[in-house]
C-alpha cells in the first residue's frame, strides 16, 4: 500500500471501502469522479466496473460516481489492450481531463495486453499510450479488487488543502 | 458431424447461397482463407449455410493476385459484413458490394495490408495514416447529423453512431464498430488447441461459456473425441447459468433505457447474486476457464452445487416479481411497445439471431435445431413472440430466463457422477476443418476451425450472434425518436467485443 505524508491512507480496522471513503474526503474534499474508458476490452472488466454500481457494491455510498464527460473526471479507469482503432479517441479522452488526473489500468489487458499481447491490432497495455498511475490486476479484477485499486490511486493525489 | 466441403466456381457462390436460403436455409457465415498453409497456392472463400439436412459448405478458390468474386450481399444481405471483413483482413474483394467502405480495419490502416494472409507476421503493426471515416448521411432541408461516440457517457463499450435526423425522428443510422478489434483470429493461428482456448473464450467476457463451448465442440469434432457424460450435462448447466445472468442483467439494462430505477436496482442485485453463484460453482464470476476441449477443465464445486437449488428457487421467485412489476408499470410498457420494430421478413432477410429473431416471430434455437452437449436429451421450450418491438424482446428474455432456471434444475437432477474430462483422441490432419454452433445468450455463435500441423490452429473464424444482429439494430432505429435509440440498442443488448474480436 502507498503511504507517506502525501496521500496517506489511514490504516486501521476499517475495511478497504471505508478507508477509500475517508481517503477521498481527505484528499479530494468531496467526491471522486471517474470516467470509464474501454480501450479494447472483452467486456469482462467493464462488466465488473458496472457491477460496482449495483445495490450490493453500491460504490456511490463511498463518494464515487461515474461521469459522462472526461472534462468532469478526476480519474480515468481504462480497460483493454489499447487497440489501434481506439488510440486516437483514447488520447483525446485523456487530454480532455482537467488536472490533476489519474489513470488506472484495469485488468490484465490494460496492464500488459493480457492474453491479447503480441497482436497486430492492439498495444501490449495502455501504458504504451497513456501515463499509468495504478494497475489493478485480474481477468477481470473482482469488484473488491477495483475498490482496493481506487483506494491506492486516490492515495497518490496530494492532500486537499482548502487554504490553497 | 463432419460436413463435406463442396467446391464451387466463384461466380456460382452467391446464387447458390441465395438458393439454399430461399429453400429455408439460414446463413451461417463466410470465412476467407489463405490456402497456402494447407498445400494450396491461392486464397479461398467459403460460405456456410444451415439447411434442414445439416450444414452446406461451399468453397470457391481464388487466385493470389486480384482475388475477387461477385458480391452476394445484394442477394444475401446477411453476408454484408462478412464480405467487408474478408476484404479488410484478406484482401478478397466482393465485386459490386453495396457498401465498399472499411469495416474491421478503419480508414487509417494502410491499403494493401491484409493481416490474415499467411505471409504477414502476427505482430506486424503497420504505421497508420490519417484518413478519416466517411459516414453515410442523409442531407436535405431540416435534416441534421448527430454523431455519438465512440466513447459514450455510460459504462459501455465503444462504437460510433451517426444519426441523420429530422426533428426528433431518425431517418438513418450509420453504425461504425470494430473499435475493439484485437486481432484475435490471427493471434490464435499456430497455437495448440489448449493454448488458444484462453484467447478464444475472451472474445467476449460475458459469453465465455458460449465461445469456449463452440470452440471445444469444433476441436472435439476435429480430434474425434467423445466427452464424458458428466461434462455433457455440466456444459448445459454452465450455458444456462450464462444465459440466466445475461438475461437478468439485460432485463435490467432495458429498464435503464427508460430510467426505471426500482427495476434497475432489483435486477442488478439479482445479477450480482447469480455472479456470486457462478463464483461458488467454478471459482470465476463469469464462468471463464471451466469449459475445455475434452470436457471441463475442472469439476464443478460440490459446495457450489449444494447451495444452487435453494438459491435458484429464491432467485426465480424474485425474478418473477421483478418482471411483474415492470409489466404493470404503464410508463415503462408505453415506452417498450411499438418501439424499435423489426418485422419477421426483415429479421429473416437480415439474418437476425437469438432473442432478436425470436421476438420477431422466427423459431430459431440451436439447442433444438442442432442439439449439442446434453440438449438432445432435454425438452427445450423455445420462446417466440411476434411483436418485433422492444416489448417483445423483453418478454422473450423474461421467459427464457425462467426456462433457463428450469433447465438448470433438470440438469441438477440428471447429471451423473464420473470423470469430467477425456483426452483428445487424435491429432487432426492438416487442412481438416469443422464448424460448430452454440446458442448463446444473444443467439447462435458459430465457430469455423481448420487444423494446422501437430494439433495447431491454421485458421479460426468466430461469428457471434452480435455480429449477425448489429445490422438489424441499424434497421430497427429509423422512424423512431433519437432518445429511444439507447432503449432500442439495449433491447438487443449486443456485445461489441465479440463482434469486433
Amino acid at each position: 500500500m502507498t503511504g507517506g505524508s502525501n496521500g496517506m491512507i489511514p490504516a486501521g480496522d476499517l475495511d478497504a471501502a471505508q478507508r477509500l471513503r475517508r481517503t477521498i474526503q481527505h484528499t479530494l474534499g468531496r467526491s471522486l469522479h471517474i470516467r470509464h474508458l474501454d480501450a479494447g476490452s472483452c467486456n469482462g472488466c467493464d462488466s465488473e466496473i458496472a457491477a460496482l454500481l449495483n445495490p450490493y457494491h453500491d460504490i456511490q455510498r463511498l463518494g464515487i460516481d461515474f461521469v459522462a464527460s472526461p472534462r468532469h473526471a478526476d480519474l480515468l479507469l481504462v480497460t483493454g489492450t489499447m487497440t489501434r482503432n481506439l488510440e486516437q479517441a483514447a488520447k483525446r479522452t485523456y487530454e480532455a481531463m482537467p488536472e490533476p488526473r489519474l489513470v488506472v489500468a484495469t485488468g490484465a489487458c490494460a496492464i500488459s495486453g493480457g492474453v491479447f499481447a503480441g497482436a497486430y491490432a492492439g498495444r501490449d497495455g495502455i501504458g504504451e499510450v497513456l501515463p499509468v498511475d495504478v494497475r489493478i490486476p485480474g481477468c477481470p479484477p473482482r469488484p473488491e479488487a477495483l475498490i482496493h485499486g481506487l483506494l491506492v490511486a486516490v492515495g497518490r493525489l496530494a492532500p486537499f488543502d482548502p487554504a490553497a | 458431424m463432419a460436413e463435406p466441403v463442396e467446391h464451387i466456381a466463384p461466380v456460382a457462390l452467391g446464387p447458390r447461397v441465395a438458393e439454399l436460403i430461399a429453400d429455408g436455409g439460414h446463413f451461417v457465415m463466410l470465412v476467407g482463407l489463405d490456402e497456402r498453409s494447407v498445400g494450396g497456392d491461392g486464397l479461398a472463400i467459403e460460405a456456410v449455410v444451415a439447411t434442414q439436412s445439416g450444414l452446406a459448405r461451399l468453397r470457391a478458390q481464388l487466385p493470389l493476385t486480384n482475388p475477387s468474386y461477385p458480391t452476394m450481399s445484394r442477394m444475401v444481405p446477411a453476408a454484408h459484413w462478412d464480405e467487408r471483413e474478408a476484404k479488410d483482413l484478406l484482401g478478397i474483394v466482393p465485386i459490386g458490394h453495396p457498401d465498399p467502405r472499411r469495416l474491421v480495419l478503419h480508414e487509417q490502416w494502410p491499403s494493401g495490408y491484409a493481416p490474415l494472409r499467411k505471409d504477414v507476421p502476427v505482430d506486424r503493426q503497420p504505421a497508420l495514416g490519417d484518413h478519416h471515416f466517411v459516414p453515410f448521411e442523409v442531407h436535405g432541408e431540416g435534416v441534421y447529423q448527430l454523431p455519438v461516440g465512440p466513447i459514450h457517457a455510460g459504462v459501455i463499450e465503444p462504437g460510433h453512431f451517426r444519426f441523420s435526423a429530422i426533428g426528433e425522428r431518425v431517418l438513418h443510422l450509420d453504425a461504425r464498430l470494430f473499435f475493439v478489434h484485437r486481432g484475435l483470429e490471427k493471434l490464435v493461428e499456430g497455437r495448440t488447441f489448449a493454448r488458444a482456448l484462453p484467447i478464444v473464450e475472451r472474445a467476449c467476457g460475458v459469453c465465455t461459456v458460449t465461445h469456449a463451448l463452440a470452440y471445444a465442440q469444433a476441436v472435439e469434432s476435429l480430434t474425434r473425441t467423445t466427452i464424458p457424460d458428466r461434462a455433457r450435462w455440466a456444459r448445459v448447466l454452465l450455458a444456462e447459468l450464462e444465459r440466466l445472468y445475461n438475461h437478468v442483467g439485460d432485463l435490467g439494462n432495458m429498464c435503464a433505457g427508460v430510467g426505471f430505477q426500482p427495476a434497475i436496482s432489483r435486477l442488478g442485485w439479482l445479477r450480482e447474486r447469480l455472479l456470486q453463484l457462478n463464483d461458488a460453482l467454478t471459482g470465476h464470476r463469469y464462468l471463464t476457464g471451466i469449459v475445455a476441449p475434452g470436457g471441463l477443465a475442472a469439476d464443478l464445486s460440490p459446495d457450489g452445487l449444494a447451495i444452487l437449488p435453494a438459491a435458484l428457487d429464491d432467485i426465480g421467485a424474485e425474478l418473477a416479481a421483478a418482471v411483474r412489476s415492470i409489466i404493470r408499470s404503464e410508463g415503462v410498457m408505453d415506452r417498450f411497445q411499438g418501439t424499435g420494430l423489426v418485422g419477421p421478413a426483415e429479421a429473416r432477410t437480415l439474418g437476425a439471431l437469438g432473442v432478436a429473431a425470436r421476438a420477431s416471430g422466427l423459431l430459431l434455437d440451436l439447442r433444438a435445431d442442432r442439439p449439442y452437449a446434453a440438449y438432445g436429451e432435454l425438452d427445450v421450450s423455445t420462446t417466440v413472440f411476434h411483436g418485433g418491438d422492444v416489448a417483445a424482446r423483453f418478454h422473450v428474455r423474461a421467459q427464457e430466463a425462467h426456462e433457463a432456471l428450469r433447465l438448470v434444475r433438470e440438469v441438477l437432477h440428471e447429471m451423473p457422477d464420473g470423470p469430467f474430462r477425456a483426452p483428445l483422441a487424435a491429432v487432426p490432419a492438416t487442412g481438416a476443418s469443422e464448424v460448430a454452433g452454440v446458442e448463446g445468450p444473444r443467439g447462435a455463435s458459430w465457430l469455423w476451425l481448420r487444423a494446422g500441423p501437430d494439433g495447431t490452429i491454421d485458421r479460426l473464424r468466430l461469428r457471434s450472434a452480435s455480429f449477425a444482429n448489429w445490422p438489424v439494430v441499424a434497421a430497427a432505429v429509423p422512424g423512431n425518436l433519437v432518445p429511444d435509440f439507447p432503449l432500442i440498442n439495449k433491447s438487443f443488448e449486443l456485445c461489441y467485443a465479440c463482434t469486433d474480436r
